[in-house]
């Protein structure tokens, strides 16, 4: 990289650099070299650092105020919303920062779908996402269960009663997990210092997924290699700063309505009675952001099963790079992969649908349905593409125009590809 | 076509899908009426919120309890907003146990403003041993802790009625078009001019269900009215500073030749 170059102006600045290059790093990440053509699903990355800093902040101060007792945790909930100095404001939006940081990784999540971001040379930045992924929804399960309502605690049973799944071990390990033989004090404060801990393992796994990143530099809505830096890059600051600062504004405005008008429609209003292992609600639900992967779990009759093929439904993302067989990347050159991409986003949406339903008659029929297309898209659909379809003529950089026919070098190289399987 | 827009309107629609999902569970036409604390401005009904802790206190709190509010709520900001004094003068006509004493005993003297609602009950087992087997819920954050809302507690309150025939009800169990199954072990607890309000607004079960929902719904959240205040001028100052950080941005990439 050119940062090598890099020297300090000042006396002083040249002489801690030297020891410490932490202006060298600076210089980096303000001159790093960024397409131009980013359009705005592109800000979320910026967006989501927000909502990580934002959780932790919040969550800090909740922490200051919160008592992880099991007879306590409740009352102390209570206490932050009345008593404390803005204290409903913090846990309102500790609360739906949670909501706002899926949106934001589902959105990054598809974004990265549509435009081929997990294909090499950009896979080790996909996987370390995917842990990132799976230790949030980790953080916020653990982090629904510490007001110990109702939904609290009965989402705490069902979920770590699925490692009763695992034959001859699972008993053990259930109680193992709970501290005891059933969800009680030992199983909540252990849950406060894992939340309390994730977030941080998040903020360690960001650090890696943004210097993978730098690497290789940003994909781009073409989705083709460019020169670095070049006439198709602009430097990051002040371009794409100013760029992702009027992104997040626009997500901070929706942000604040749900905190300020609407701060309790996302939750479940089971979870404002206090926890009682006596009584089962009706519907036990998990938030909304767990609910596709919640229906595949009830889509399949088996217990053990029916865990294997939740885990599967989120791993299976890991070994994208490799399920995707196509050379091409951006699915604006890609007319089939298009069509699927879209039908797997409206699949994702109808599981969620079908994970808020009973699991019953036609709602389970097809959440069935979808779960046996979420497997088919990644295992048969995307290796077949790479074979089967035929793509556009790409461009040989984001400045230049598409040129016509076989004339484009990205093209002819793919064709050939294809010819040589066929 | 701006693409920020495009972006901004899927949020914003996403936004409106999770709402809208989150309250498609409900199936239930509840009985609707013009809520005050609802919308950008929404504020209490000063005068509701103080009939409605009449009826709370005259009619509900011999059953139900309200745990986390305390005396000096009453004469707080965005509440009921009773004076100091007469805060004080609710607070006195309660007893509590307090100590121990000096000589290591118990004893009973009127509540302060920085008590806690005494409860009915003692303990959930003796509510429940006074009410049939069924506790009677801690009302302080009961508005929340149901689907429906406000709107659920007001229709409940008014949704007693003879039971369809051919359904018999157990003895204590009444019937309610409003509550989950349609059986309920609370007896009707309002009737027309079963109280009589201080500011001489006529008590009828409906005047009372709306007074009595609106000082629950502000008993489960305090702080609505400073909450509404606060959000208005956030999301005013955040539209603002979007507009000039978009000026500014056009400005910048004004610079290279790229669509923003």
């Amino acid at each position: 990289m050119s940062d090598n170059e890099y020297i300090p102006k000042s006396k002083v600045g040249k002489w801690f650099n030297d020891r410490l290059p932490l202006l060298t790093l600076a210089n980096h990440l303000t001159d790093y070299p960024t397409p131009k053509n980013l359009n705005y699903w592109w800000t979320f990355g910026g967006i989501l650092t927000f909502c990580l800093i934002t959780q932790i902040i919040t969550g800090l101060t909740l922490a200051m105020h919160y008592i992880a007792h099991a007879d306590m945790a409740f009352e102390s909930v209570e206490h932050i919303m009345r008593d404390v100095n803005y204290g409903w404001l913090i846990r309102y939006i500790h609360a739906n920062g949670a909501s706002m940081f899926f949106l934001a990784v589902y959105i990054h999540i598809f974004r990265s779908l549509f435009y081929g971001s997990y294909k090499s040379p950009r896979e080790i930045i996909w996987i370390i996402g995917i842990i990132i992924y799976l230790l949030m929804m980790a953080a916020a399960f653990m982090g629904y269960v510490l007001p110990w309502g109702q939904m609290s605690f009965w989402g705490a049973t069902v979920i770590t009663n699925l490692f009763s799944a695992i034959p001859l071990v699972g008993e053990g390990i259930v109680t193992w997990l709970w501290g005891g033989y059933s969800v009680d004090n030992p199983t909540l404060t252990r849950f406060f210092t894992l939340h309390y801990l994730i977030p941080f393992l998040i903020l360690g796994l960001v650090v890696l997924h943004i210097w993978a990143l730098h690497v290789p530099g940003n994909n781009n809505p073409v989705g083709i290699d460019i020169k670095k830096p070049s006439k198709d890059t602009v430097p990051f600051h002040p371009y794409i700063v100013i760029k992702d600062g009027f992104a997040l504004l626009m997500f901070m405005i929706v942000f604040a309505f749900f905190v300020f008008y609407s701060p309790n429609i996302l939750g479940h209003a089971d979870n404002y009675i206090e926890a009682n292992p006596m009584v089962t609600p009706a519907h036990i639900v998990p938030e909304w952001y767990l609910l596709p992967f919640y229906a595949i779990l009830r889509s399949v009759p088996d217990k053990l099963l029916g865990v294997i093929a939740m885990l599967s439904a989120i791993l299976i993302l890991a070994v994208l790079p490799w399920l995707d067989t196509s050379k091409i990347r951006s699915a604006v050159f890609r007319p089939l992969y298009k069509q699927f991409y879209w039908i797997l986003v409206a699949d994702v949406l109808i599981l969620g649908y079908m994970g808020a339903m009973p699991a019953e008659g036609l709602y389970l029929l097809i959440a069935r349905v979808a779960t046996a297309y979420y497997f088919l898209h990644f295992l048969v659909v995307l290796p077949l593409l790479g074979f089967k379809e035929k793509t556009l003529p790409v461009p040989l950089s984001i400045t230049e125009p598409v040129l016509g026919g076989m004339a484009n070098l990205a093209t002819a190289k793919q064709n050939e590809s294809i010819d040589k399987i066929k | 076509m701006k693409s920020f827009l495009k972006i901004f309107s899927i949020l914003i629609f996403l936004g409106c899908s999770l709402n809208f999902y989150s309250s498609a569970a409900e199936k239930v036409e509840y009985l609707k009426t013009d809520w005050s604390f609802k919308g950008l401005f929404g504020k209490f009904d000063r005068g509701s919120l103080q009939r409605g802790y009449q009826v709370y206190t005259e009619v509900c709190a011999s059953c139900h309890s309200m745990k986390y509010l305390s005396y000096r709520n009453l004469a707080e900001d965005g509440g009921p907003e009773f004076s100091v004094a007469e805060a004080k003068a609710i607070a006195a006509s309660f007893d509590v146990t307090d100590g121990p004493n000096a000589d290591g005993e118990m004893f009973i003297r009127p509540a302060k403003l920085s008590d806690k609602f005494v409860m009915p009950y003692e303990n959930i087992k003796a509510a429940q041993a006074a009410n049939g087997g069924a506790y009677p819920p801690d009302m302080s954050v009961l508005v929340k802790a149901r689907g429906g809302g406000v709107d659920y507690i007001y229709s409940l309150l008014q949704g007693y009625e003879e039971a369809p025939s051919g359904i018999t009800l157990d003895d204590g169990v009444y019937y309610n078009k409003y509550m989950y199954g349609n059986n309920i072990k609370m007896s009707a607890p309002l009737s027309d001019d079963l109280i009589e309000y201080g500011d001489g607004t006529k008590a009828t079960v409906e005047q009372m269900s709306k007074d009595v929902t609106t000082f629950l719904m502000w008993a489960a959240e305090p702080h609505l009215e400073s909450r509404h205040r606060m959000g208005f001028k956030a999301i005013v100052y955040l539209i603002i500073l979007t507009i000039l950080v978009y000026f500014s941005m056009k400005k910048i990439w004004s610079r290279v030749e790229s669509e923003v």
